[in-house]
């Protein structure tokens, strides 16, 4: 086991694949946006990526997820396949949920990704249902529940960290302190200085970490992943970071100070973490071959997604019920 | 099955569950004071069996509807049979996200890779002087969420027989129970047997006029049409048993024969079930019909308190009664 301020360089190295992979994917997200080849509402993850892939690195494959509609960074780290994603994203009937779902509402179990919800803060309490289920079990899952700092501020939240902590459940509430709520600051919304004074109310343990950087996300994750295994119960993780364009691509940014942007992009964790990899001696040639593998991959989940069909209009009548709706 | 009134209504919700917890491992029980050491429900719904199954599946929670619902809702996904109770109807206002916006979505919104294996029970009914916010029939809400079901029993028998298909159901059901039912008594269901989903109940057969109803009504209903058998007025009883999806071809076959029909449900008239089933009635069968659909419910009025104001908030026998006389011309 590695000291908690380092980091094996095999689990940095998957971490910085899984980041490029999210930081390529929301690139491409916008470019075919900007360009007019797609058309969606679209919640650009830009400057959250490292911290996803840190804390997805620390989980096994099937450990269950939650998350929200700013998410593809949490899918993507997870392991949904591009192409199910790019063509769920599309509408096609290809995609994670035949095109049924969304954006907002991704699902793949196969890559432990339960739910993602367009609720804020609505996945918190399903989240602890997961992890009961592998409580009852016995089956020794972890369930990690991501949101925005937004979500502390509804009363699920509350009443999800009180349950988990009273049934010692084994899941992890990784809060993305990304700064702001829709266009709303912290500060303007949150009483409390900062998310974790909320888990002493709880009786439950919490950390806060830099989530931009991947030794001390990793760490923290694994340290919570490590408590919720040996049945010791719920960690909340505030992991801050900053979302470095706004709540929808394309929606209007100005309400964040000029400064903040600027120290933001000083802070940008994507170049922060290609440095730190050539500083720790992996080549410019290595990282650029993550990359171009990544491209490669995702020119062919886009081609896949744009030539994919769409449902057949008679899958509106499945999987409301069980049974099919009459025609 | 037994004709003696031998077990209550809640007598048979907590052997429904108790058959379906020693059936099937994956079915658990989580609600407020649930277990016996809280009192085995306020209702006496789950008395014993926490001391059967263990407080891992007969869990008592925290007064936190949202907690619950999620909680179900996950594990369902995740495999297992949970009945969630939620001690009132109103109380499901509280946690409309976790039902609404999840449990009844889920499969569609992920193209059927998960789906919600969940049975809600609720209490509610005017009657027992709780006033507004203990005792509304809200099952119109829920009845309009696709990918829910909803049913309601009018007797110990079938609550037995249709909380077993709820459980059992792969899909998420809410099971409206009324309070003022709870101490009813009736024949008990054999071991084994279940009322299926979807499938309304020709109560009493007739040619005369169709009465369309669910839950405690039902009772008040075969009562009226005893009576009018007596003046030689067929009345044709349907329990509808499942409110969503509700079993349209029995209601028009009945009102196909008959040609006049009357619902009537405890729960207020405005925009309630009642407005969906005369709906469906008249697009289907309007040049057959002898008399336009009557609906018979509840005042709209959050519930009263007061005993006299209660009382008259809640349909009545007579309404029934004039509103058949009605149909008959």
């Amino acid at each position: 086991m590695t000291k908690s301020n380092d980091i094996d360089p095999e689990k940095l190295l998957e971490i910085y694949r899984r980041s490029m992979r999210v930081f390529k994917t929301d690139e491409r997200f916008r470019e075919m946006l900007t360009s007019g080849k797609l058309r969606l509402v679209y919640y650009p993850v830009r400057g959250q990526e490292v911290l996803s892939a840190s804390m997805m690195c620390a989980l096994k494959p099937d450990d269950y997820l939650v998350t929200t509609y700013r998410g593809v960074h949490d899918q993507v780290s997870k392991g949904i396949p591009l192409k199910d994603l790019w063509a769920e994203f599309t509408g096609k009937v290809t995609g994670t949920c035949k095109g049924k779902g969304g954006p907002m509402h991704i699902t793949d179990p196969d890559s432990g990704v339960m739910v993602t919800t367009g609720i804020v803060g609505g996945g918190l309490p399903i989240a602890n249902g997961l992890a009961l289920s592998s409580q009852l079990a016995g089956d020794g899952r972890v369930t990690v529940v991501s949101f925005g700092d937004g979500s502390s501020n509804i009363g699920a939240f509350h009443e999800s960290l009180n349950l988990a902590s009273i049934w010692k459940l084994p899941v992890i509430f990784l809060c993305q302190n990304n700064r702001y709520g829709e266009h709303t600051a912290y500060a303007a919304s949150t009483a409390a200085k900062q998310i974790i004074d909320r888990a002493p109310g709880y009786d439950m343990a919490a950390i806060r970490v830099n989530g931009n950087d991947p030794i001390e996300m990793y760490n923290a994750a694994r340290e919570a992943v490590e408590r919720a295994r040996a049945g010791e119960g719920p960690t909340l993780i505030e992991a801050m970071t900053y979302r470095m364009l706004g709540h929808t691509f394309g929606a209007d940014f100005s309400y964040v100070p000029k400064d903040l942007q600027q120290e933001a992009k000083e802070k940008d964790p994507i170049p922060l973490f290609k440095k730190m990899m050539l500083d720790r001696g992996t080549s410019e040639k290595a990282l650029a071959a993550i990359e171009d593998e990544i491209t490669k991959e995702l020119d062919e989940a886009v081609e896949h997604a744009l030539s994919s069909d769409f449902p057949e209009i008679d899958e509106i009548r499945f999987d409301v019920l069980k049974e099919e709706i009459p025609a | 099955m037994s004709t003696a009134d031998t077990i209550t209504f809640s007598q048979s919700i907590n052997q429904a569950l108790d058959e379906a917890m020693a059936a099937d491992p994956k079915v658990f029980v989580l609600g407020e004071d649930i277990a016996d050491a809280q009192g085995g429900g306020v209702f006496k719904a789950t008395a014993g069996l926490s001391a059967k199954y263990g407080t891992d599946r007969v869990r008592t929670t925290p007064i936190a509807e949202q907690a619950i619902m999620g909680a179900a809702i996950g594990s369902a996904i995740a495999g297992y049979r949970p009945v969630a109770e939620i001690m009132f109807m109103n109380f499901l206002t509280v946690c409309m996200d976790q039902l609404v916006n999840h449990a009844a979505k889920l499969r569609f919104m992920s193209g059927g890779k998960t789906w919600v294996p969940l049975t809600v029970r609720c209490t509610t009914g005017a009657g027992v002087g709780f006033g507004g916010q203990h005792s509304d029939m809200l099952e119109a809400w829920f009845a309009h969420v696709p990918g829910m079901k909803v049913v309601s029993a009018s007797n110990p028998a079938e609550a037995k027989g249709l909380l077993l298909s709820a459980i059992e159901d792969d899909d998420p059901t809410l099971v409206i129970e009324d309070i003022m039912m709870y101490a009813q008594k009736g024949p008990a269901l054999e071991a084994g047997v279940k009322v299926p989903l979807g499938k309304a109940r020709v109560r009493r057969e007739g040619d005369d006029v169709t009465v369309i109803t669910y839950g405690r009504p039902v009772k008040t209903v075969d009562a009226i049409a005893e009576d009018l058998a007596k003046e030689g007025i067929g009345v044709e009883v349907i329990d509808l048993r499942t409110i969503s999806p509700f079993d349209a071809e029995t209601v028009l076959n009945s009102v196909a024969k008959t040609r006049r029909a009357v619902i009537v449900h405890e729960a207020i008239k405005a925009h309630g079930v009642g407005a969906e089933v005369s709906a469906r009635i008249h697009e289907e069968l309007f040049s057959d019909l002898k008399a336009p659909v009557q609906r018979i419910g509840s005042k709209y009025a959050p519930v009263p308190f007061s005993p006299p104001l209660e009382q008259a908030f809640l349909y009545s026998p007579e309404e029934i009664t004039s509103a058949i006389r009605r149909v008959l011309g």
